[in-house]
């Protein structure tokens, strides 16, 4: 691949703000999302939830329910496959998902599905689930991180050995899996520390709080062929997951995209597709599963709560020379937290030659946790830029100073492990400087803070299409939902290189069967590796066309070069057609138009395993305003700056900063998930778990920085995620900039922020 | 099951008959029974605004509206939002702004600001922020929603239909 990442290239299309292709569908409410569609004879399914946090499933009884007019299946776990422990590829472990998916033996969490009914309507189906019988032997259930880890806890799987520690512990453990990240020698780089700062921080479990409920329509035919049609951010992935699941045949199972109301990693797995199937099979009709709010809440991916704690060693000019770090994060029923991702990025901004992290999984009667925008690299920001907030106080050094001397750049050895390339960190923090809200004055109890953000941004698999119409316009197909604009990025890129306007590029996000695989729209990677994709298959296209235009003037195709959407004949081949007269560009639609005469129609293809993902490094700026009597936090100003590589729809990549620095701020200030006594979630919806609103933000100024990330043609990195990161020790830096006060535990909320002023003044 | 209602109502200016069960709200019944589904449901609980239509001019969420009760009422939703080939203003703004990201509250937000600016022709930025917080958006952060509405504000030069 071309190392040149477009930086002294001028571009007509990259770096506009074309109206996205998909816009009048969506301004208009054409646009289908998951449970906008159905089908004729169409059932609803409806799903039977655990009343326990913790419990072994004795019996359950579906008769009666089956007896009900108008129900026309109930299944359980007895209905799907029972898969070995082990099934696992990658990380995800296919025996845990399933009993995820419904519970098999034992209940793990409040809400933890049971059993399903298709019914010809979903109120019928909802009085089949009170007919169900299940009977229950309750079990004690842990909830708290601390709890879980104790010895004599309440184990959830008695099969559970912890990973990661030598030898394997001949006891079960809700420690799912022990991991450790090291370089140098940390104790004996404590002697060279003229200050050692240590913290415990500690985070609340919250949602990812997508505004479209999970929700899906599948249709089995007798032979077993199979429809799904989905809203979710990867139909390659419900595919793939659904017939492992249900030991089917990728073959058997067709997925088709529906639009996606929002995701932020929530919907990078299956909860409600392969119970549809089955239903669906059982019943010989389509079935319907869309989910309420309450389910969404209590059984769909949170992210972790999560217990850091971070000691660290810096010398008098603020330069940190040793760093031990301790995650924690919670798993949620079954292992898989993210506290892979937080340990490598908990050190990521800072350049450093010795460290120690250990990280810890462990799991919890509470809902499997899912992927939720930058996984587990929130929680760790908060703790470690928040140190070194405090580092730079202790020694009174100007904090963007001391970020500058610890801040990693080009040829960095990145504390994760490989060394950075060009990197915009530096950039970012220069920005910052320059930015006028930097210097601004501020008002009473208002404080200023800052932040950096890390995050890896990914590549992974993707596969595009190009078409080239008969008159010279283009189809782009690719198979990654579009989940903020993407197909508009898609188009500008394949107008740039074809050379046509972006309005003559259709975009299309097509089904299972007829792109090739697409990996899931996650981990910022759509822009860059899908990009990329489009770009391969444009390029293929202007390869065709040269060698058309070629063989109509009879020339060597070397002597054809593509300009403007035109071949053009260049060398010798050019000096052939002028002493013919006939030296003019070819545009693209006379190529187009002439294709059945030159060979066929013209299609470029691309599928690829894209590398080389640049990181991300993101800064933001918040003014916050604290009221001493209530301690509620008011956001006053905001501005986040970032390094996007290049933006492709500059539009779009603010949108995201935007709506990262708008999470981040409801992560920080208010949102969790909060638990009674007996285990059960107690602010399933939006009215008590609370989510900001417009009264509560201002407006989020943006500034985009373009470090070309060397290995995309055009120099993108993903944007998505990285903007989530910052935002919590911004504003725990800023409130303790307004009052002092340094919060190491979230939400910020005005019970905790005021509990905390009550202890500084010296109150109980 | 209990026998079905039937209702007489106008729709986006259309006089419109359904039948419907005593407990259906108005957005199910749009959405399942008229297969109107621009109008949206995050929560069914009032809570998201993603259902928002206007019941005689009023903003409602239609999740908390029951179906009876739109006997005798004239109801607008986002289908009726553009004027046969021509968008709606705020569409056009919302569209320009990028002010949607996946798109599933934006329908909901249409329709509020719709609201808004029969009410207010021109309202400041927080008299935006205050209409427009029933309704969520995780996308957005708002910025470029409170834009686009403040833009389409102007553009309207107070004609606000
Ligand atoms: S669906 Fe009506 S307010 Fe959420
Ligand atoms: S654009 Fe996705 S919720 Fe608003």
């Amino acid at each position: 691949m071309s190392e040149s990442n477009g930086s002294d290239r001028k571009f007509k299309w990259v770096g506009t703000r074309p109206i996205r292709h998909d816009g009048v569908d969506k301004v208009t409410g054409r646009a289908n999302y998951g449970a906008d569609f159905d089908l004729p004879g169409m059932l609803h399914a409806c799903m039977l939830r655990s009343p326990h946090a913790h419990a072994r499933i004795l019996r359950i009884d579906t008769s009666k329910a089956l007896a009900l007019e108008g129900v026309k299946a109930v299944i359980t776990s007895d209905d799907i496959p029972e898969l070995a422990l082990t099934d696992a590829s990658g990380p995800t472990n296919f025996s845990d998902l399933s009993r995820n998916v419904l519970a098999r033996d034992k209940v793990l969490y409040h809400g933890h599905a049971v059993a399903a009914v298709a019914a010809t309507s979903t109120r019928i189906a909802q009085e089949a689930l009170a007919l169900i019988e299940v009977e229950y032997e309750p079990l004690p259930h842990v909830l708290d991180l601390r709890a879980a880890m104790a010895p004599d806890a309440p184990i959830l799987h008695d099969h559970m050995r912890t990973k990661g520690v030598d030898p394997t512990p001949d006891k079960a453990s809700n420690i799912a899996a022990k991991m450790e990240l090291s370089r140098g020698d940390v104790d004996q780089a404590r002697a060279y520390a003229d200050i050692i700062i240590e913290r415990e921080f500690e985070t609340a479990t919250v949602h990812q709080g997508d505004i479209e409920p999970h929700a899906c329509v599948a249709q089995t035919n007798e032979d077993g062929q199979t429809t799904v049609w989905a809203s979710s951010q990867g139909h390659f992935m419900i595919r793939a997951y659904s017939a492992r699941l249900l030991q089917l045949d990728i073959s058997q199972i067709k997925v088709i995209p529906m639009e996606i109301g929002g995701g932020f990693g929530g919907k990078t797995t299956v909860y409600l597709e392969p119970i549809a199937i089955v239903l669906s099979r059982k019943t010989g009709r389509p079935v319907k599963a869309v989910m309420t709010r309450d389910e969404v809440f209590r059984a769909t991916g949170p992210a972790p709560a999560t217990l850091i704690n971070v000691k660290f060693g810096a010398n008098r000019d603020g330069k940190v020379v040793a760093a031990k770090c301790k995650l924690v994060y919670e798993a949620g029923a079954f292992p898989g937290s993210p506290v892979t991702a937080g340990a490598m990025c908990i050190l990521a901004p800072f350049d450093l030659d010795h460290f120690l992290i250990e990280g810890y999984d462990v799991v919890v009667n509470k809902p499997k946790t899912a992927a939720y925008r930058a996984p587990g690299a929130p929680p760790a920001a908060f703790a470690a830029e928040t140190v070194i907030d405090e580092i730079a106080h202790e020694l009174e050094i100007d904090p963007l100073d001391l970020r500058r001397n610890n801040a990693v750049s080009k040829g960095s050895q990145a504390a994760y492990g490989p060394k950075f390339s060009d990197i915009g960190l530096l950039e970012t923090l220069d920005a910052l400087r320059a930015h006028p809200h930097y210097s601004a004055p501020l008002g009473e109890n208002q404080g200023r803070g800052f932040a950096v953000g890390f995050w890896f941004n990914a590549g992974m698999q993707s596969s595009a299409e190009v078409k080239l119409n008969e008159d010279g316009t283009a189809i782009v197909i690719e198979g990654c939902p579009d989940i903020g604009g993407s197909r508009a990025s898609m188009a500008i890129m394949a107008a740039e290189e074809l050379g046509i306007d972006v309005y003559k590029v259709r975009p299309v996000v097509a089904d299972t069967e007829t792109v090739g695989i697409n990996d899931t729209t996650g981990g910022s990677r759509v822009t860059f590796a899908t990009g990329m994709a489009v770009i391969e298959a444009s390029q293929e296209v202007v390869k065709q066309c040269c060698q058309r235009a070629a063989s109509v003037w009879d020339i060597d195709p070397t002597d054809v070069i593509w300009q403007d959407g035109c071949a053009v004949a260049t060398g010798d081949g050019a000096k052939k057609l002028e002493k013919e007269d006939k030296l003019v560009p070819m545009p693209i639609a006379e190529i187009a138009a002439g294709a059945a005469r030159t060979g066929g129609p013209i299609t470029g293809k691309a599928s690829l395993n894209a590398r080389g993902a640049g990181p991300a490094f993101a800064v933001h700026l918040v003014d916050v305003e604290v009221d001493r009597d209530t301690g509620k936090v008011e956001i006053v100003r905001y501005t986040t700056i970032q390094d996007a590589g290049r933006a492709i729809h500059p539009a779009y990549v603010e949108g995201q900063m935007q709506g990262g620095a708008a999470q981040g701020i409801g992560w920080a200030l208010n949102e969790e998930y909060v638990y009674d006594a007996d285990g059960v979630l107690a602010n399933p919806g939006f009215l008590d778990y609370r989510m900001p609103v417009a009264l509560d933000l201002p407006m989020i100024d943006t500034v985009i920085v373009e470090v070309p990330n060397p290995r995309h043609p055009y120099g993108v990195r993903g944007v998505g995620e990285v903007p989530i990161v910052p935002p919590i020790p911004a504003i725990a830096n800023a409130i303790h900039d307004a009052i002092g006060i340094r919060m190491r535990k979230l939400p910020m909320s005005p019970p905790n922020v005021l509990a905390e002023l009550v202890r500084a003044s010296g109150g109980a | 099951m209990a026998r079905k209602t039937h209702v007489q109502t106008t729709i986006n200016g259309e006089q419109t008959e359904f039948l419907c069960h005593p407990h259906q709200s108005l957005s199910e019944v749009l959405r399942d029974e008229l297969h109107m589904t621009g109008t949206k449901e995050g929560c069914t609980t009032g809570d998201c605004g993603a259902c928002s239509v206007l019941l005689d001019g009023r903003l409602v969420c239609g999740c908390l509206v029951l179906a009876i009760e739109a006997e005798d009422t004239e109801i607008t939703t986002i289908e009726g939002m553009a004027s046969g080939e021509k968008l709606h203003p705020l569409q056009q703004k919302f569209l320009e702004h990028a002010a949607l990201q996946c798109g599933i509250c934006t329908p909901g937000f249409l329709i509020a600001a719709k609201a808004l600016l029969e009410h207010n022709p021109d309202p400041t930025e927080h008299e935006v922020r205050y209409w427009l917080s029933g309704n969520l958006c995780r996308c957005t952060g708002y910025d470029k929603i409170v834009a686009a509405v403040l833009d389409a504000a102007q553009s309207m030069g107070g004609d606000t239909r």
